[in-house]
């Protein structure tokens, strides 16, 4: 029998329009391999089976009525960051405790409204703090991908960890996440799926739980560059609940995959080739850059002089942002409360039950930068340094180039519980070294899988492009998916 | 610039987050890791370069002053913890 899991959204739309099976007969299908995987890999943190159910049946009366949605029948999985009315959400926090939202995100509600089918929400780091799912309230995510000859657990990467492993997996045909610092295109790199950040503004952020305001954005990770193109024509929207959403129209993005490269300049940044990156990454950038030469594209080398002042900005930037977001958790109005002796003590102990270590460490990083006698040092001083790396990138696309190619991550998974990453935090937040430039930049982002390294493990190229040029990433991701071929995992779990 | 003990204790107080001395004595090392990083920011010349406000220029969206909700008690304290009468429930704040 075919496994209807398979099927890419591009694939599974024709199908479902000529019937050869129902949004039923696909919905039942996943929800029968999430049950038989979810107790290994630990993707979803609940599956809606019955809404599932319901929403695919409604797809298929839409479907013999004709009035399919572009998106009718698709399964999806939805990262726990997104408020689904009457469903878990809770950001993978223990703060958040049985909040089940009395509202719809306006992502998901567009999802929806195109006719999309949810099938549960999935596993992230806590609050989209973390580079490796380990984070997570609900324990860590496992990478369906293992090293040759190896039966060791690897992380997905994170904090879209759930969204990423889900959709490796044949867990979800595709997938909601978010990117604060890289938070979908690191995952996506380490499990050879397709994700993108678009540009800061292009999907609204109502609904979505907060956690560094000027950098989050909601973005797609699906199995190729066609399907995240359509899953983000979905997503996106001008909305006049978010003061941040931009008005300006979503253009037809699945269009663009496939169009030409030629007479079209491709920033290679020479700072991005950084000390004591492995040979394979080197070499995988290499490729890219040969692919992107054999497509007719011309190759510019450029300098975005800034670009080692991004990690150590955003770590006072997003701690400070969160600092302030993550105060509305106080044990009175949703999730957790935990008793004291007067209203502080309760706020207190709630809070330090409530948030897990990472969690902690950058509220309280946040709230000490912000604190009487270090803003200007610190908080005023990283958003200088923020306006002179997105000057970096004015320069060189004033210059003429129309994207830049970059490596995606500093390396392929890692195993769960590294004893290097537990020991450093900030060796954790190395992983981010070439993705958080793009946050703090505003701009958009795609990861697309390009290789395998030495162990068979995924590795990924990433691909920058102007302000709300999102058309001209599908463009070129899509040249280096043609090129590199697919990817999947051997199934073991 | 680095935190002793007593700058964390400070800190989580200001955080609202309870923490014990365990706690405490390991944040300053993580959090000395984490400013130490950030550091390197001192490198960076930023005289006559102002601090970013808004990463995409747009002019910030305003809406005209009329009331487009409310009514919504019930679905505001549904998620709370303790509650009476569509009021929220915290412990004693006034003597």
């Amino acid at each position: 029998m075919t496994d209807l899991t398979k099927f890419t959204i591009a694939e599974a739309r024709g199908k479902l329009a000529a019937k050869e099976f129902s949004a039923a007969e696909l919905a039942d299908a996943y929800l029968a391999a999430i049950d038989a995987a979810n107790p290994r890999i630990n993707a979803y943190v609940e599956v809606t089976h019955d809404k599932a159910r319901a929403m695919a049946k409604a797809s298929d009366a839409r479907i013999a009525a004709g009035n399919a949605g572009a998106l009718e029948g698709i399964p999806l999985g939805i990262k726990d960051l997104f408020a689904t009315e009457g469903v878990h959400t809770q950001a993978a926090s223990h703060v958040l405790d049985r909040f089940r939202p009395r509202y719809e995100s306006t992502v998901t509600a567009n999802l929806w409204a195109d006719g999309a089918v949810m099938l549960g929400k999935l596993n992230m780091d806590e609050f989209a703090m973390g580079s490796s799912n380990e984070t997570s309230y609900y324990g860590p995510v496992v990478n369906p991908w293992r090293a040759a000859g190896s039966n060791r657990d690897l992380v997905p990467g994170g904090s879209s960890g759930g969204s990423a492993a889900s959709v490796a997996a044949w867990l979800a045909a595709g997938a909601t996440a978010t990117d604060t610092g890289g938070s979908i295109r690191q995952p996506a790199a380490f499990t050879a799926t397709v994700g993108i950040k678009p540009t800061y503004g292009r999907c609204s952020r109502w609904g979505i739980v907060a956690f560094a305001s000027s950098l989050d954005q909601a973005g797609p990770i699906a199995r190729d560059v066609r399907d995240a193109a359509i899953m983000l024509k979905s997503m996106a929207s001008v909305d006049a609940r978010d003061t941040t959403s931009v008005d300006r129209p979503v253009p037809d993005y699945e269009a663009a995959v496939g169009q030409s490269m030629k007479g079209r300049k491709i920033g290679i940044p020479r700072e991005y080739r950084v000390d004591g990156m492995p040979a394979e990454i080197e070499r995988l950038w290499r490729q890219g850059i040969a692919w992107m030469k054999d497509a007719g594209a011309e190759i510019v080398d450029i300098s975005l002089p800034h670009t080692k002042y991004a990690l150590p900005a955003y770590y006072i930037v997003a701690p400070a942002e969160a600092s302030s977001n993550l105060a509305r958790y106080d044990g009175v109005r949703y999730g957790l409360r935990v008793p004291g002796k007067d209203i502080v003590e309760m706020y207190e102990n709630s809070r330090a039950a409530g948030f897990g270590r990472e969690v902690k460490r950058r509220v309280m990083i946040g709230t000490y930068v912000l604190s009487a006698g270090y803003y200007d040092a610190y908080y005023v001083k990283a958003q200088k340094v923020r306006t002179l790396i997105k000057k970096d990138f004015e320069d060189a696309f004033a210059a003429g180039v129309d994207a830049i190619l970059t490596p995606a991550t500093p390396s392929a998974a890692f195993g769960v519980a590294d004893q290097d990453m537990a020991a450093d935090p900030v060796k954790m937040y190395l992983n981010d070294i070439f993705t958080v430039t793009v946050n703090m930049a505003g701009l958009p982002g795609i990861a697309v899988p390009a290789g395998l390294d030495g162990n068979g493990l995924p590795l990924g190229l990433q691909l920058i492009g102007r302000p709300f040029d999102e058309e001209m990433l599908f463009r070129a991701g899509a040249v280096i998916e043609k090129a590199a071929g697919r990817f999947a995992p051997q199934k073991w779990w | 610039m680095s935190v002793d003990l007593a700058t964390v204790k400070r800190v989580a107080r200001l955080a609202r987050i309870a923490v014990d001395e365990e706690d405490a004595q390991r944040m300053v090392g993580e959090l000395n890791a984490i400013l130490g990083f950030v550091a390197q920011l001192d490198e960076v010349d930023v005289s006559g370069v102002e601090p970013m406000t808004s990463v995409i220029p747009m002019e910030m969206k305003k809406r005209r002053d009329v009331v487009t909700d409310g009514g919504k008690a019930a679905d505001i304290v549904a998620n709370a913890p303790a509650t009476q009468e569509n009021f929220f429930l915290v412990p004693k704040v006034v003597e």
